[in-house]
């Protein structure tokens, strides 16, 4: 028994435009001032005004956001009382708009204690729309949030299948002005959703699908949505592919890049996308070693190879790595720019936290300690795993 | 030669396994809290048993069969009818998913279980090695 859980999705050109039959008193948009500045805010306060609704705007959430942000944004929401709270931009601020909207219906929470294990009975005074600005986090049908504890230094992965929004837009103009890093970044974030979606111990039959066409889509437009960010066709399928991602890891889980992408990011600071995206090699050549089943399947579905076996999920490992090359991203902790000795000194926590991390949950080949320890090491130095 | 499921000898066997495994040890290394494991009948099992688990700092303080939940107080109770533990055991239901279908019920600090999902996995990895008889 599983799950599968989905907000009702708006998606394709003029998506946002749906925002003008909302009903409701009062909306509450949960983003950062990077948005507010390039006026993406002002185009949803407008069509949200069209529908008779109020707005009030939140635009303190930084990047990997921490637990006193979305205190302060749950502070604002008790005050102003909305009926729609609206998680718009890249993952930080979406995975804000969840807690914050965990936490204004039920401030006797801790943070922490957003998790599935427990029903937290939302939906008493608001709903939740997600709107991506990036593709993407998928975090706009997830219902997964991704906090930073600042005091340790740690990410939080919490959530519960209360928090997948009530509506998803997904509308390709929103992305269209990412830079060619951020879309680099973003969209390696979801080809590495859509691998471990498809290949982690929780893959179902209803997610397998929805992975392996997000991959295709992005081996095929992500290099173009890089090269050239008018192209509105890469945009959209791009901004498509990372929505299916979401859906696709949402509902089974991320996996063993994810969990040495959160400890380098909480650590490091490096972008997400780009952290977990230098890691994926090298956890498929891992899992290849015992477990290569699922990633051979994958290889031989996207025409990489029909070797079989652990010769198939090798060639997917080198397949992500030259399109890591492709894009201009580095496919090594050292190609990153992290100097050698802070990388040392910090790494007995990056074990630590990675291997308690939800992600490695679902790990096919789950690492000992020592073996993560030494995932860390050769993905620092750029060496394919051979253990 | 197998242990029986559920019984004081299985219990303890699982202690000593979980004291001899340094995954388990160094993902729990902060973990404090014990666990009452309860097995509730189901058309497999008659009765009801309590397995008592004790954790603390990556190691097992101690384990035993009792006769109710309340007889050794526990941070944690884990109930479940006996089959869904079987396929817990066997490896067939993933603990984690498991409580989040809650096949398994939790009761104590759900924040502090989800900080530790690497040490649950491990539990369930010790389990795995006791040759069990479910007869």
């Amino acid at each position: 028994m599983w799950y599968f859980v989905s907000p009702q999705i708006v998606f394709g050109e003029g998506a946002l435009d749906a925002l003008d039959e909302l009903k409701g008193q009062r909306a509450l948009i949960v983003t950062d001032e990077v948005l507010v500045n390039m006026g993406i805010v002002d185009k949803v306060k407008a069509h949200l005004e069209r529908a008779g609704i109020a707005t009030h705007v939140f635009a303190r959430v930084e990047p990997e956001p921490s637990v006193e942000t979305v205190r302060q944004g749950a502070q604002m929401a008790l005050e102003v009382q909305p009926d729609w709270i609206i998680g718009l931009g890249g993952g930080s601020p979406m995975d804000a708009a969840k807690a914050i909207f965990a936490l204004y219906e039920r401030p006797d929470l801790h943070p922490a204690e957003i998790n599935p294990l427990v029903p937290l009975g939302l939906r008493q005074k608001a709903r939740l729309i997600t709107i991506p600005t990036t593709s993407g986090t998928g975090s706009e049908v997830t219902w997964a949030v991704v906090l930073t504890d600042t005091e340790e230094q740690r990410k939080m992965g919490l959530g519960g299948r209360e928090l997948a929004a009530d509506i998803a837009i997904v509308d390709p103009a929103l992305a269209a002005g990412m830079p060619p890093q951020l879309t680099a970044d973003t969209g390696l974030d979801a080809l590495t959703h859509a691998v471990e979606g498809f290949t982690c111990a929780w893959h179902t039959d209803l997610t397998d699908g929805l992975c392996f066409n997000a991959i295709r889509l992005i081996f095929q437009y992500l290099p173009r949505a890089v090269a050239d960010g008018s192209d509105m066709e890469a945009r959209e399928r791009m901004h498509n592919a990372a929505t299916a991602a979401g859906l696709g890891f949402g509902n089974s889980l991320a996996s063993m890049a994810h969990s040495m992408g959160h400890a380098l990011g909480a650590a490091f600071h490096i972008p997400h996308g780009r952290a977990v995206s230098i890691f994926l090699p090298y956890t498929v050549e891992f899992a290849a070693q015992e477990s290569p089943d699922r990633f051979a399947e994958l290889a031989m579905l996207l025409d990489i190879s029909q070797a079989g076996g652990a010769e198939a999920a090798r060639a997917l490992a080198t397949r992500i790595r030259d399109l890591c090359h492709q894009l201009g991203n580095p496919t090594s902790i050292a190609e990153a720019g992290i100097a050698r000795a802070d990388y040392e000194a910090r790494l007995d926590k990056l074990v630590d936290d990675a291997f308690n991390d939800t992600s490695m949950m679902s790990a096919c080949r789950a690492p000992s300690y020592e073996e993560l320890r030494q995932l860390f090491t050769y993905a620092y130095e750029g060496r394919p795993i051979d253990f | 030669m197998a242990i029986k499921f559920p019984s004081d000898e299985w219990i303890k066997e699982l202690s000593n396994q979980l004291n001899l495994s340094e995954s388990y040890e160094k993902s729990a290394k902060d973990w404090e809290g014990d666990f009452v494991f309860v097995v509730e009948p189901d058309t497999a099992y008659d009765g009801t048993a309590y397995l008592f688990l004790g954790l603390y700092h990556g190691k097992s303080t101690g384990a035993a069969m009792i006769s109710h939940e309340q007889d050794r107080p526990a941070e944690f109770i884990l109930r479940a009818p006996f089959s869904a533990w079987r396929q817990v055991i066997e490896g067939k239901l993933d603990a984690i998913q498991g409580m989040m279908t809650r096949k398994l019920r939790v009761e104590g600090n759900m924040m502090k279980v989800m900080r530790y999902p690497k040490a649950a996995k491990e539990i369930v990895s010790c389990c795995a090695l006791i040759p069990t008889d479910f007869g």
